[in-house]
């Protein structure tokens, strides 16, 4: 079968992305196809590359980047929820004046807008909404 | 399969206190273009989105309220609004906004449809994308 997974809420506050990342890897396992993870609302916050949690406790943006470079995962986070929350790529730190080095997207996560996520609906059998 | 899919947007929390309802709807314009079956149902808190007369200048945000009655203009006209989550809140057909689109006969007709709980599971099971917020 061919999922479409969304994530709405951050890491570590809720259990949601930790949830769907569990769901895709067993899915990915059992032979399914993921056709994207789009990330939306606070799902944002798992895209950036600067959390640093404790060394005993999962890492849930990294458990996310190297299930995205092991099954070359489609992993998009959403643009203009990104902005209003300080997720950045190269383009949009500079198109935005915010200094180089700045950008703080972790790998295997791309940006772009939520024709993305009306899309995987369509070509997705299921879609399926990690949320509160 | 046809590429036209019957997409649902579960609209469950209250305006403005979390900014759900503010970025569903933006899903709901974006997903305009992509000329889908598109409709919307509101229960639980999200009833309170569809209140009319909302005035947010003293909490400082932006009052998205009105984008709800041009969404006819975007071809979007099933606006489903559960019954029982309306009276459990102290709520009534009349406590809400206005939001019509244009009938084939170019009539404003209203696109807010009221219904119980029982109906609103037959939508929802009759839906192939249903995104919840």
């Amino acid at each position: 079968m061919k999922f479409a997974v969304v994530v709405n809420e951050g890491p570590y506050t809720h259990q949601a992305s930790d949830t769907a990342y569990q769901f895709t890897k067993a899915a990915l396992e059992k032979g399914h196809e993921i056709y994207r993870v789009f990330f939306y609302h606070d799902g944002v916050n798992n895209a950036t590359r600067l959390t640093v949690p404790p060394q005993d406790e999962r890492n849930v943006q990294k458990n996310w980047s190297e299930l995205a470079e092991k099954n070359a995962l489609d992993m998009v986070v959403c643009i203009a929820a990104a902005q209003r929350r300080g997720i950045l790529d190269e383009g949009e730190a500079k198109r935005h004046g915010k200094g180089e080095g700045s950008a703080n997207i972790a790998p295997g996560f791309r940006i772009s807008g939520l024709g993305q996520l009306i899309e995987a609906g369509i070509q997705a059998d299921r879609l399926v909404v990690f949320g509160d | 399969m046809s590429d036209t899919k019957r997409f649902l947007y579960v609209n469950r929390k209250a305006p403005h206190g979390t900014v759900y309802a503010l970025e569903s709807l933006e899903v709901v314009l974006i997903g305009a273009a992509f000329e889908q079956d598109v409709s919307l149902a509101f229960l639980d808190d999200g009833v309170f989105q569809l209140v009319k007369k909302q005035v947010t200048t003293g909490i400082g945000v932006k009052n998205f309220a009105p984008t709800y009655r041009a969404l006819g203009d975007y071809d979007v006209k099933k606006l489903y609004v559960e019954r029982e989550s309306l009276a459990e809140r102290g709520l009534t057909e009349d406590d809400l906004m206005e939001v019509t689109h244009e009938n084939d006969d170019e009539e404003d007709v209203s696109s807010i449809e009221i219904v119980d709980r029982a109906r609103m599971a037959q939508i929802m099971a009759a839906q192939d994308v249903v995104l919840s917020f």
